[in-house]
């Protein structure tokens, strides 16, 4: 067993690392305040193939592999938590599914410009009544002749109004399972500015500001049969499959907010000074930045841990990796609100200001034990293998 | 069109420096990164070659952990790395790493090399004029922009007021300053490309055309007598005196307290 990261690993980390200073954290507070989708960073990330990393090269991809991916979410969201979750949600769950599940046709239409960038994709499966329980979906496509044509809404999508390909889920029909009558649901892709495909309201949040949060309509919006992803029937376990993908991603971004909230708050209890000595030199302080650190640590092993582990499936897929996507984002998730919530705290009267990083960190982290699977969730899964 | 890009690994202000005894840099012990110089001749070469397909091998003289520099190269768009390592090369001055760097050069083909106007642990701005000697060809330095047309490169050279419009026929050797492009960064498959590409090494045997009295510390006329970090000052200690007498009175004390008068 080896915790050192070999040198691709840290030429990359300090890459991203760059990246992320020099082009998304000087935006981070006005993409965060205006809400505003950092186009100009995304075009970026485009450029140097951030939005394609663990995409063979004959895709257009990079090449590399999960754990890059991770840093490079980690790193973007130690400075820009919004930056982080394009990256997050592009990759694992369009860009993730189609690579899995396409078509040689799907995959050249569809994967080839979303790995190069020059498209961004997005995922919509939640529904206003169908969250954790995605067996309550809606929306409903009917084939019609060549084509599918899909009706019902979908809600909280992130990459929402700026992604080109969308990954959409809608109820098929009926089938039977263990005598209980269940939804059929499928998998589809879907492109902005295909009739009958528009958008509701935006989202007004509290954190993640300018990831462009968007409902999604489809009024008989008509497809073609070949924008069927993966078999007819199979959509719920697309979903899963790629939600467990997903989990990896957003415990990364989990990560790196509670690591950038953890290096803002050391260098801020060193300079502020109060009863004439810096109040990095009082032990509350001490103690808790030693177990803010000791929490983030081991959110990275587990972070890290699943993101080998899905490589692992990458060359094997008889391996599965649910549990330790789930045991990571679950942690990650709630050590970023943890530390970030302490950061807050240890920044006293500053940390409740805006002008202070920590403060949107904190409204950052909560996101990441409710997407993608909640914290219940993940304990659902995390269980669900112990007691099988 | 082959361009030969010459960078320096160099010391990373923001880790601190650190010293030999005999005065030269203690290199293994500090941070390193690219010669800042240096990338924006690196990234001269990639939109030249870019623009009209060209060649672009880097090369450094240093320790073996200067192939990360090279690493770093490649992984921004540099198709062949060299490096120049030997222990006879250690100490050299801008004489003997000049010296050095020409005879490496002389095993390769070339219609431009593009070095950085200079180190930012040196400051000297002498090498790459140096090795154009070497090699006798023409040498245009603090280049703010650099084009090709047809066999000729034509610069911009900067002035402190003004800049000079410079043509020279190639082969010729450009020195560029920081401020000539604003390097690219590296992407993530030219990252895992360039820790699997095979770095070129090459030791004393393999210079061309070199004497050895021109190399290494001993061929280096430069002689250190001394170098020295910057000493840090104690914090102090500040006192809000009621008065300026009190506050005289105060310093009295504490001087004579230590026998200064």
């Amino acid at each position: 067993m080896d915790f050192t990261l070999n040198k691709e690993h840290e030429m990359a980390r300090t890459l991203f690392k760059e990246f992320a200073e020099n082009e998304a954290k000087p935006l981070a507070q006005e993409v965060d305040e205006k809400e505003m989708f950092p186009r100009e960073t995304v075009d970026k990330m485009a450029k140097y193939g951030f939005l394609g990393i663990p995409v063979p090269k004959e895709f257009g991809g990079q090449g590399c592999d999960i754990l890059t991916y991770v840093m490079c979410v980690e790193e973007l969201s130690k400075v820009c938590g919004t930056s982080g979750v394009i990256v997050s949600a592009h990759t694992s769950l369009c860009v993730d599914p189609i690579m899995t599940f396409g078509t040689p046709e799907q995959k050249e239409k569809y994967l080839v410009p979303l790995a190069k960038g020059e498209k961004l994709g997005a995922f919509g499966l939640t529904e206003p009544g169908a969250g954790t329980d995605a067996q309550g979906q809606q929306t409903k496509a009917v084939l019609d002749g060549d084509e599918w044509v899909l009706n019902g809404s979908k809600c909280f999508i992130t990459n929402g109004k700026e992604a080109d390909v969308y990954v959409i889920f809608a109820v098929t029909g009926k089938i039977e399972k263990k005598g209980r009558v269940m939804k059929e649901i499928s998998a589809f892709i879907v492109e902005k500015g295909t009739p009958g495909f528009t958008f509701g309201t935006k989202e007004n949040k509290m954190g993640i500001r300018g990831s462009s949060t968007y409902e999604l309509i489809f009024t008989d919006c008509r497809i073609p049969k070949e924008n069927l992803l993966g078999q007819q029937g199979k959509g719920f376990n697309i979903a899963m499959h790629t939600l467990d993908g997903g989990r990896i991603g957003i415990a990364a971004q989990a990560l790196g907010i509670a690591e950038g909230a953890l290096e803002r708050t050391i260098a801020y209890t060193k300079e502020r000074k109060q009863f004439g000595k810096s109040i990095s030199a009082f032990q509350n302080t001490q103690f808790q930045l030693a177990d803010m650190a000791t929490k983030v640590e081991a959110a990275k092993m587990l972070v890290y841990k699943a993101a080998m582990k899905k490589q692992e499936y990458v060359t094997n897929n008889k391996v599965s990796y649910s549990t330790e996507a789930a045991m990571a984002k679950l942690y990650a998730a709630e050590v970023a609100m943890e530390v970030t919530t302490k950061a807050v705290q240890l920044h006293g009267g500053y940390g409740y200001i805006r002008e202070y990083e920590v403060e949107r960190m904190m409204r950052d982290a909560k996101i990441t034990e409710i997407y993608e699977g909640t914290s219940e969730v993940q304990r659902m899964v995390i269980s669900a293998g112990l007691l099988k | 069109m082959k361009i030969i890009v010459c960078i320096k690994q160099v010391p990373d202000t923001k880790g601190g420096v650190k010293f030999n005894p005999d005065g030269t840099l203690d290199r293994a012990a500090m941070l390193a990164i690219m010669n800042p110089d240096d990338k924006a001749g690196l990234e001269a070469a990639l939109r030249l070659k870019d623009q009209y397909g060209a060649e672009v091998t880097v090369l450094t003289m240093g320790l073996p952990k200067a192939a990360d520099a090279l690493r770093e190269a490649l992984a921004m768009g540099a198709d062949k790395a060299v490096l120049v390592t030997d222990r006879v090369l250690g100490g050299a001055d801008t004489w003997a790493t000049s010296t050095t760097i020409a005879g490496a050069i002389r095993n390769l083909e070339y219609d431009l090399i593009i070095t950085g106007r200079q180190a930012i642990d040196g400051d000297t701005a002498q090498v790459g004029p140096q090795i154009a000697e070497h090699l006798q060809i023409p040498v245009i330095s603090y280049a703010q922009d650099l084009k090709v047309e047809g066999d000729k490169v034509v610069v911009q050279r900067q002035y402190d007021d003004r800049y000079h419009v410079v043509e020279a026929k190639m082969p010729c050797l450009v020195t560029a300053l920081s401020e000539l492009n604003p390097p690219r960064y590296m992407t993530p498959g030219g990252i895992f490309d360039a820790c699997k590409a095979e770095i070129t090494t090459w030791g004393r045997a393999d210079l061309k055309d070199v004497d050895d009295s021109n190399i290494g510390l001993a061929g280096s006329p430069t002689k250190i007598a001394k170098a020295s970090d910057k000493v840090r000052k104690g914090a102090g200690e500040k006192i809000v005196p009621d008065s300026p007498s009190d506050g005289v009175k105060y310093i009295v004390e504490k001087l004579s307290e230590k026998h200064v008068i």
